[in-house]
């Protein structure tokens, strides 16, 4: 368990990047997280994705996989590697302030 | 007044819901239906040994019917779909079924078409899966005839039944181009969307370094967008690209069909939502779901559908009853991992505990060693089957095996805080 600093704030994060606690996000911190990531310049689908990831944690405890992401998103799975190069499931998530998202075994 | 029970599916779940609640009711007092479209039940662990000779497809399947107990109704057809509202099940051969309890046990269909390519691909015999028996027993002839090249075995996404078993066909595929002299030949490579071998750390770290050792090559975090079948190359959607001389896909699962067509009933990839505790479906109180057919966060595996038929048929007692509903599937799963050269390894875990070196089912006395090769899961393995038809599906416990996951023979140094 470790402890970061974005936009001025300390938050909780695990060994990953991973917020263990979603309620310290908050939407100025958006932009310097997906900086982290290789991500420069943000457009209305990348918080579109964003929202739906934190919406989709807030009701079913997990980040959605790119799968899901992709059907019920409303932005398609090659958009959305278009917008989150190399893993759009793991790194919307951590851009968005959840948790990584719950691989089943 | 006599209430009735539907039972969609007559595999694991369906099956052993059936028995379960059959010897738990008088003939009076509930009527029992269990809906296939088909009446050979397979054991579905026994597809991984089809494709190295191990197995046939006749070896492990018997008729449905035959392992449903006296006294339950067995219809044969296809399901078109379920009206939650007016509790409802229509069936292709144009009957209808009312329902005071419904248990979705429909378990998870292999959805090719929904990844670019792959449909194709399977159909000329570009590709091949070992999740069917026609698939499996075709991957026989193409293994037995395979002189040398590369290998790839892609899981395409999560959710899969028996995440283990592509990793399983991984380890047996080294062991028989072993045995047959000709493993220098072949390269094999395991290509998955997880970022391990494994997701959860301490069996990933174990199984990663297994595949190590027996030299099969392992790539993480491919997600395919598109199987290209004549020009033998798995492509990603960040369009990195994996060659192949054969390709052994797990492809997309969904739910079954008719969910998809049963308005409220399924989620985006027609599984069922249910309480991960109860069993109870979230859609309807009257729905529950067991096996494979449900969405909650465990594998998709008998053993999963074994501890569940205990929780759930106590449930649907309750329900029927009024009464207020236990909450004790507490996620335990088991697995073995065949690992080849007579070996497997076994994994024990459940909602809050991840898989664990340790003995099982007991501490100290075991007698199988937990994520650790040894013969004797590979003898456990082999010997299950016989369990399945004889314990397992008519409802019986296995011996020495409880519903809940054992706490005590785990050693849990690697996670846990020194105190």
């Amino acid at each position: 368990m470790a402890t970061k600093t974005v936009a001025g704030v300390e938050v909780d994060v695990n060994d990953e990047g991973f917020f263990t606690d979603p309620e310290q996000w908050t939407e100025e911190m958006v932009p310097e997280l997906a900086a982290e990531d290789g991500i420069d310049e943000l457009v209305d689908e990348h918080w579109t994705v964003l929202r739906f990831m934190r919406d989709e944690y807030a009701e079913k405890g997990t980040g959605p996989t790119v799968r899901v992401l992709g059907k019920t998103s409303g932005v398609s799975v090659k958009e959305l590697y278009q917008l989150f190069p190399k893993g759009p499931a793991k790194i919307a998530a951590r851009v968005a302030g959840i948790p990584k998202p719950r691989g089943c075994i | 007044m006599s209430q009735s029970i539907v039972i969609l599916g007559g595999g694991t779940g369906g099956t052993i819901m059936a028995n379960r609640l059959r010897r738990a009711y008088g003939r009076d007092d509930l009527s029992i239906t269990v809906v296939d479209r088909n009446d050979r039940h397979f054991y579905q662990p026994g597809f991984l040994f089809i494709p190295f000779g191990l197995s046939s497809a006749e070896e492990i399947q018997k008729p449905r019917a035959k392992q449903l107990n006296g006294g339950i109704d067995f219809h044969q057809t296809e399901i078109t779909r379920v009206d939650i509202d007016e509790k409802v099940v229509y069936l292709a051969d144009d009957t209808e079924l009312t329902y005071d309890v419904l248990v979705v046990a429909t378990g998870a269909r292999l959805v090719p078409e929904d990844t670019e390519g792959l449909a194709e691909a399977l159909d000329a015999g570009q590709a091949f899966t070992f999740y069917t028996p026609d698939g499996a027993t075709a991957l026989a002839e193409q293994l037995a005839a395979f002189e040398g090249g590369r290998i790839a075995i892609n899981i395409v996404d999560m959710p899969i039944k028996c995440p283990v078993a592509p990793l399983e066909f991984a380890f047996l595929a080294d062991w028989y181009f072993t045995d047959l002299g000709r493993r220098d030949d072949v390269e094999l490579i395991y290509v998955t969307p997880l970022d391990g071998a494994f997701t959860k750390p301490v069996a990933s770290a174990t199984l990663g370094g297994l595949l190590e050792e027996r030299n099969i090559e392992l790539v993480t975090e491919f997600n395919v967008g598109e199987v290209d079948g004549p020009g033998g190359r798995l492509v990603s959607y960040d369009e990195r690209e994996v060659p192949y001389d054969l390709l052994v896909t797990i492809p997309l699962h969904s739910g079954a069909e008719y969910v998809g067509e049963s308005p409220g009933l399924g989620d985006e990839l027609d599984f069922v939502p249910t309480d991960p505790s109860t069993l109870q479906s979230t859609v309807r109180p009257e729905i529950f779901a067991i096996g494979d057919a449900a969405n909650i966060p465990i594998s998709k595996a008998g053993s999963v559908t074994h501890f569940e038929g205990e929780v759930l048929t106590e449930n649907v007692r309750r329900f029927l009853d009024g009464e207020e509903l236990d909450s004790s599937y507490d996620g335990h799963a088991n697995c073995f991992i065949e690992t080849g050269f007579n070996k497997a390894l076994l994994i024990d875990f459940n909602y809050e505990t991840e898989p664990l070196p340790g003995r099982f089912p007991a501490a100290g006395v075991g007698p199988l060693p937990l994520l650790k090769e040894s013969r004797l899961n590979h003898l456990g393995k082999l010997m299950f089957q016989w369990f399945y038809w004889h314990a397992l599906l008519p409802g019986r416990p296995i011996p020495g095996i409880g519903a809940d996951m054992p706490k005590s023979g785990k050693d849990r140094s690697a996670v846990e805080e020194p105190a």
